[in-house]
């Protein structure tokens, strides 16, 4: 198993696969509709999205740009296993403070953390294992063990999975494509990979 | 492999506070699904299933409600199947969907206290207050959460990674929750009537339960055997308009139980009693050929329990397997699905060898598990 691509959003900066890609001084919703912007996404549901999903989306997008074979990949046997530590508690703040003059569905639905794998499910048709942990600070162990497991259990063959996490402006994304691929490809799908993936500094 | 078998069980609901005492009131009928008048949680009157507020009155700890019910589930489940959370080898799994959001209406709101009431300072609370080794694992995947918790259990006992994980699931129904389902004009103003012709949507239910999962065998015993989980990659708030997608979770947890359509005894379906929802799950039961099996809900005793629901409705059907004692769906009178289904409507004695359990959430996902006896 390797991880095939992995992609960083975090601290005005977005990252593939070690290179940056998209950098800037805003935070927050405004970086992210920038870089939405910026780098010509064109899926329209963007806009109706919170944060988190706005950032999975973002995230995701990049993740698999350029990435061959993987139309072929059948929906059920592509799935989702992804972490944070705030659940959804930004949208839980916006739909609280718009139900004051008027309770939103719109606003209703994001006030859960695995809408974000719902959204992203819908745009590339994944309908395999999904799953949605909280935990204080980014598992590698527990990611690593949860999708090992879903493989060898062969019920995916391809499997995004990482951490993201919204509090306030900060936006903290690490997902990485973790796939079975020949040995050249990537790197080795292993909780040091993910850490170290995960813990480089790629400056403000 | 290694099996995975259940030690012990609890619920905590307006029913009772053992499985005991919700397993009888269910046999005699009663539901917990009442008209209240509340202004802290609703202008206007609305049906629900809520726990009493002088279930809370006796609560003297620093626990917040949600914690205080998740605490007293745990407390009896733990105390019935006699084992040492202490032990290295036992692990806590949590389900919520909305944890302690309720404190979020209270008070001003600060950085500080959006990081307060995350679920994992709840999960350390608890894990202290029982002495858990290893940080708790917390499931939080909309209304699959207690299902989907049982399955990350099952899956973790069978590695061998653990000997014993004690699942545990709450949700209390705040002001946040009922005027979001509100805003979605999915919540009926009676009893809900799921699978029925006129179902108008759901109530919504206040509930903890626990199940206790060991791979130390258990003769006679009851065993998590299959579990599937799958996204309907459709729509973030409507379900599947085929059913395929739950289909998907259904099929695989019956062929990692081993059990084909002449085993299943009966289903524990989702059963919200909004129209998409039950016409979706009947779509499901006939792709998988479970059509002639007996179909129970059981959110017109409860109402719907959120994070909790998946567990809660596995004790009960739990129960039912033990007693050969299958449930019927409150509620419901006169049939009407977009597909036909075997809803069973009088309370049935028949011999259950296995029964399959279903939920779907929003976000599109779907999980089963296939429970059987030894």
């Amino acid at each position: 198993m390797h991880i095939t691509a992995a992609v960083i959003v975090r601290d005005g900066v977005i990252v593939k696969d070690e290179a940056v890609i998209y950098r800037s001084s805003e935070e927050g919703g405004t970086f992210i509709k920038a870089a939405y912007e910026e780098l010509e996404m064109d899926y329209p549901r963007f806009y109706k999205m919170d944060l988190l999903s706005k950032t999975g989306t973002v995230a995701v997008d990049v993740l698999l740009r350029d990435h061959a074979g993987f139309e072929a990949c059948r929906p059920e046997t592509a799935g989702m296993v992804l972490s944070n530590r705030n659940a959804s508690i930004e949208a839980d703040v916006q739909y609280l403070e718009a139900s004051k003059a008027y309770p939103s569905p719109a606003l209703f639905v994001y006030t859960l953390p695995n809408i974000v794998i719902g959204e992203i499910s819908i745009r590339y048709r994944f309908k395999g294992e999904n799953a949605f942990f909280v935990s204080d600070a980014f598992d590698a162990d527990w990611i690593h063990w949860y999708v090992t497991d879903l493989m060898q259990r062969n019920l995916l063959k391809v499997c995004i999975c990482g951490w993201i996490d919204v509090l306030e402006e900060q936006l903290d994304a690490c997902l990485f494509l973790v796939e079975p691929a020949p040995a050249q490809t990537g790197t080795a799908f292993t909780v040091e990979n993910l850490c170290s993936i995960y813990n480089k500094n790629y400056g403000k | 492999m290694k099996k995975v078998f259940v030690l012990s069980q609890n619920i905590v609901s307006p029913l009772g506070n053992t499985v005991k005492e919700n397993f009888d009131a269910l046999c005699a009928g009663r539901t917990a699904v009442a008209v209240h008048q509340d202004a802290s949680r609703s202008e206007v009157p609305f049906c629900a299933a809520l726990l009493p507020p002088a279930f809370f009155a006796t609560d003297t700890t620093s626990f917040t409600p949600f914690e205080y019910v998740l605490k007293a589930s745990v407390t009896d489940a733990v105390k019935q199947a006699g084992i040492d959370t202490t032990d290295p080898d036992t692990l806590l799994i949590l389900s919520s969907t909305k944890g302690n959001i309720g404190r979020l209406e209270q008070q001003p709101v600060t950085k500080e206290l959006k990081k307060e009431i995350g679920l994992t300072v709840s999960a350390e609370k608890l894990a202290a207050h029982f002495g858990f080794v290893h940080r708790p694992m917390i499931v939080s995947h909309a209304c699959i959460s207690g299902t989907l918790a049982i399955i990350t259990a099952k899956r973790l006992l069978e590695a061998g990674k653990y000997k014993t994980v004690v699942v545990a699931g709450a949700d209390l129904i705040t002001r946040f929750i009922l005027s979001g389902f509100q805003s979605f004009h999915a919540v009926s103003d009676t009893l809900c009537k799921p699978f029925d012709a006129n179902r108008s949507g759901i109530n919504l239910g206040e509930a903890a339960a626990t199940i206790v999962l060991s791979t130390r065998p258990e003769p006679e015993g009851i065993i998590i055997s299959g579990g599937g989980v799958s996204n309907d990659a459709n729509h973030i708030s409507g379900p599947s308009r085929t059913g395929e997608e739950l289909f998907i979770a259904i099929d695989r947890a019956m062929k990692e139980a081993g059990v084909g359509t002449d085993t299943v005894d009966f289903i524990s379906a989702h059963g919200t009693a909004t129209m998409y929802n039950d016409d979706m799950e009947s779509r499901a039961i006939n792709l998988a050929g479970l059509q002639d099996v007996p179909v129970n809900s059981l959110k017109g005793y409860y109402g719907h329990t959120l994070g909790a629901a998946g567990l809660l409705e596995t004790v009960i059907s739990i129960e039912s397997a033990r007693n050969n004692t299958i449930i019927p769906t409150k509620g419901f009178e006169t049939s009407g699905t977009v597909k036909p289904i075997n809803i069973c409507s009088a309370l049935t004695e028949k011999p259950v060898r296995a029964f399959l359990k279903t939920a779907s959430g929003f976000g599109g996902c779907n999980a089963a598990i296939v429970v059987r006896k030894v």
